[in-house]
This record gives C-alpha cells, structure tokens and sequence, in this order.
C-alpha cells in the first residue's frame, strides 16, 4: 500500500516535469502552424529546419560558444582548485566566496553588470562577450564539483610522486588529475548544460545581430514560435537521452567512479 | 601544495576580479549616482513609489509561495529517493537535469499549450467531466511556472542530504522507542537543514528575480520586480534605476547568502 502510493507520487512528479517536453516533441510533428490546433502528422518541420539559415546559425553559435565556454571554465577551475589547495584558510574562504557570487546572485544582476562592465570599458557586444559572460558564470559549477574531490585527495602520494624524482608537472598529471578526473568531467557537464540551457545573461551581453537559440526563441515569442524549432529541441533532446541511455547501459565500472 | 601553486591561482583571482568584482561595483556605482555623476540615493528610494513597490511585493509574495510548494512537493520526493538505495546515484541527479536540454523558453512556453482555455489539460478535464481551469495570465499561471522550473534545484540539495543520513543513527532512534514521526521530527528534519537552506536559496532567489516566467505566462499586463528592472535597460535605458532597483534586489539576495553561510557552513547541501 505504502509502496504504491509512493509510486504514484513519483510518476506524478515526472509527469508534471515532463509534460512539456512530451507537449513540445508532439508540437513537432503538429501540421497545423499554430500551437492550438492539431492539424496532422508531419515531418515537414524536421526537413524545413535544416534550410532555416537563422535557426541553423543561432544553433551553431549556441553549441560553440557551450562548448568553448566550458571548456575554458573547466581548465581555469581545475586549476584554480589546484592552487587554492595551497592557500591559507582565510585567503581560500574570500576567494571561494567570490566564486559563489555568480551562482547565487540573481542571473539578471550578473547579466546586468556584466553589460555594464562591457559598455564602460567599451568592449563590443557579440559574440566575444557572451563568451566571457559563460565562462564566467560556468567556472563556479566546475569548481564545486571538483572541490570534493580535491578535498579527499591524499596530500602524501603527490609527495611521494615527487620524491621518487618526478617534476610537478608529472606528478600532478600522473597522481593528482587521475583523482580529480571524475569531477572536472561532472563539472563540465554542468557547465555545458548551463551554458545551453542559459537565456538571461546571453540577453543582457549580446549584441544586436547574433542570437542564440534562446534569445532567437525570445524575439519569437510575440510573433509565433517557428515550429521548426519543436523540431530542433526535439532532435536535441532525443540525443541527449540516447546519450544517457548507452552510457548508464554500458558496464557499470566507470559509472560508480563518476557518482559523488 | 607549493610556492608554485601561489602563481597558479593568479588567472582565476584575475579573473573573478575582473569579471564578478568590477561589474559589481559597477552596479553599485551606477545605483548610486544620477545621470550627472553625482551621487545620489534616488535611485534606491524609488523602490517606495506605488508601481515599483507593487512589483516587488508581487515578486516576494509569488516567489515565497512558489518556494514553499517546492519544498512541499520535494521533501516527500527526496525522501522516496533517498530510501529507494539505488546505486546509480548519478541517475536521479540525471533524470532532473536532463529537462534542460530542452530550451527553458521553449519548456516554459509549453505550459501555455497546456493550459490555454482549449488547452490540453482543460480537453482532458472536460472529458472527465470535471471543470474547466483558467489560470493562464493569472499570477496562479506565474507559480505553477516558477514551480515548474526550479523543482529540481530543491530536490536535488535535498536528495543530496537525505541520502547521506547514516541510517543506523535513525535505526537507534528507533531502538530507543521513538516512533516514525518523532524520529522525522528529531533525526531526519534536523540533519536534513543544510539542504533545506540551499534548496530555498535555489528556488527563492531566481523565482523572485525572474522577468521571463512571468512574460510568458502571466501575459504582458503583471510585472515583476525583474521585468522592471529589465525594461529600465533594455527599453527606457535609465541604467541607473535599473542599477539601483538591482541593489534593492541584491539586499535579499546577500541576506539569503548569510543564512546559508551560517547553516550549511561546509556546503554540505550543495547541489552534486
């Protein structure tokens, strides 16, 4: 009895946070080019997406700046990791403090006061200072899931590594990354998703004339949003899930080393 | 680890002076001065007028009103979770996060399908014979948003918390004759408060700084302290309003910082 009304609770939950992108996958193959009706099966959409030149470039800027922004935030995080481990105690806290600052201030106050720091120093808006702006706000995630890590570490085998003659550089490689490698690919991840899923910030430091996914749905929404753009969060969403599905099927070894 | 190390940190405290300080102070800057230069608290006491005040309450009173159904909706959640001892802890984290490979706007604009007048929950409730909900455009259409959209920043400090409890504290509890209630009440609420803190911080902060939930579904006529501000910068340009209403913003938002300071000082509650 307990047991199955647990059930229920949980399906419930996932269908209150999955109902919209069930609603949206449908609205792909919806005919009709208002989101009210429903007027027939197509896959029309899916093959218009592809000759949509706008939404192709606002795609193609969206994944290059993800993946340059958090490959970045993932290289300056891992190292300031690295370095903050040999910080003094109150030194460490202020910077760590600082770094929490973009994940629990408002995204619009980031957004806004990069902006302002973009037009006083009189840096072009496009697609330079988005990317900042992304790594930025993706550094503090690639910290936060490397920092437990770095916290387990044994100070001792990166010691040991450098008494039996290896450089700093080898030993970090050798015996400190392999450590920390589960949460710097975490970190990244997240980083990644934030930057793709991010709307507010993107909003407040890009220029006229470049668009994201995002800000290109946003200017969409008064005029009517383009269905090809179910069909393209649709295609997105579908490979990340098969993404997920073959990772989480394939054994199980290197799955429980990325679980925290 | 060494001398060497002390150079390392100098890219990132480079950075994080020049992109989370500066700008900061730039807020501040502006939010403290007119269009002259001079100085000025103008900006900050504009929060008093009667349009700017309405807003802000709205903001507070619909962000506070999301956050507790969250919770609400999430303790129970984390809980089941939590006591399910799946191995693939990475998984739950997974399932919450996978939505948002589905653009936020995109999610957010798929409740208007579903809760248009014709919509389709109302063609299901009719099919029920139950009635009809009109709740698009209403500050109801806003919550149902804001619930939407950050339910997973509370489950998942929760989860975090919930599935570290050693159950063997909670088994003595149960040996020294406490009862499931008294053990929530005394065990599990208690170790479970860092979560909560980071949990509510997730949720409140973003629920009552947000201008794109309430532009979608709450219509263009209900504003929120985050569409005023947005507005001060995109459409009227009075950066310094739009900066000092930011610094009203911000006060709630530090005094959010100081509690989860003080009761999750190891950041136990974090979200991964």
């Amino acid at each position: 009895m307990r047991n199955t009304a647990r059930k229920i609770y949980i399906a419930l939950i996932f269908i209150f946070l999955y109902a919209p992108i069930f609603t949206l996958m449908v609205l792909s193959f919806n005919a009709s080019k208002t989101r009210a009706k429903w007027g027939g099966f197509t896959f029309k959409w899916y093959s218009a997406l592809f000759q949509n030149r706008d939404i192709m470039e606002a795609l193609v800027n969206t994944l290059l700046i993800a993946v340059i922004s958090s490959l970045v935030a993932t290289v300056i995080g891992t190292i300031a990791c690295v370095s903050m481990s040999g910080m003094k105690r109150k030194t460490r806290s202020i910077l760590l403090g600082i770094t929490n600052i973009p994940m629990l201030n408002a995204d619009i106050v980031t957004g806004i006061s990069l902006m302002l720091l973009f037009i006083s120093f009189g840096i072009r808006f496009g697609v330079g200072t988005i990317l900042l702006s992304h790594i930025t706000f993706n550094i503090p995630y690639v910290i936060l899931s490397i920092m437990p890590r770095m916290k387990q570490l044994n100070p001792s085998t990166y010691e040991a590594a450098l008494d039996l003659g290896a450089s700093h550089t080898t030993a970090f490689f050798k015996v400190v990354f392999p450590d920390l490698l589960p949460g710097i690919l975490s970190g990244f991840l997240m980083a990644f998703t934030m930057s793709l899923d991010d709307f507010i910030i993107t909003h407040f430091t890009k220029g006229a004339g470049v668009d994201t996914l995002s800000t290109k749905i946003y200017t969409e929404v008064k005029k009517g949003i383009k269905p090809e753009m179910y069909a393209l969060s649709t295609i997105i969403f579908v490979t990340v899930l098969l993404l997920l599905i073959l990772v989480n099927m394939a054994p199980s070894g290197k799955n429980e080393k990325a679980d925290k | 680890m060494t001398s060497k190390s002390k150079w390392l940190s100098a890219p990132y405290v480079l950075w994080s002076i020049i992109f989370i300080v500066i700008p900061l102070g730039m807020i501040f800057y502006y939010g403290l001065t007119d269009k002259t230069g001079a100085f000025t608290l103008e900006n900050i006491t504009a929060i008093m007028t009667a349009e700017h005040a309405k807003a802000l309450w709205l903001s507070i009173l619909l962000s506070f009103i999301s956050t507790l159904i969250c919770f609400l909706l999430a303790y129970p959640l984390a809980m089941i979770l939590a006591n399910m001892k799946v191995n693939q802890h990475s998984f739950i984290i997974l399932i919450f996060i996978l939505p948002m490979w589905m653009n936020f706007l995109l999610r957010t604009l798929a409740w208007q399908t579903l809760l248009e007048k014709s919509g389709v929950i109302n063609n299901i409730l009719n099919f029920l014979h139950l009635p009809n909900i009109n709740i698009i455009n209403t500050p109801y259409a806003i919550v149902l948003g804001m619930v939407y959209n950050f339910l997973p920043f509370m489950v998942l400090p929760l989860y975090n918390v919930l599935s570290k409890i050693d159950e063997n504290v909670m088994n003595a509890a149960k040996d020294l004759g406490a009862n499931s209630v008294y053990t929530f009440f005394r065990i599990t609420l208690p170790l479970s408060i860092p979560g909560i803190i980071s949990g509510i911080t997730m949720v409140f902060v973003p629920a009552l700084t947000t201008f794109v939930i309430s532009t979608l579904l709450g219509g263009s006529k209900i504003l929120l302290i985050g569409n005023v501000i947005e507005q001060e910068f995109t459409q009227a340009s009075n950066w310094h309003l739009g900066s000092g209403l930011s610094i009203v913003l911000m006060i709630f938002i530090i005094l959010n910082m100081i509690a989860s300071a003080v009761f999750d000082k190891d950041g136990e509650g974090a979200m991964l």
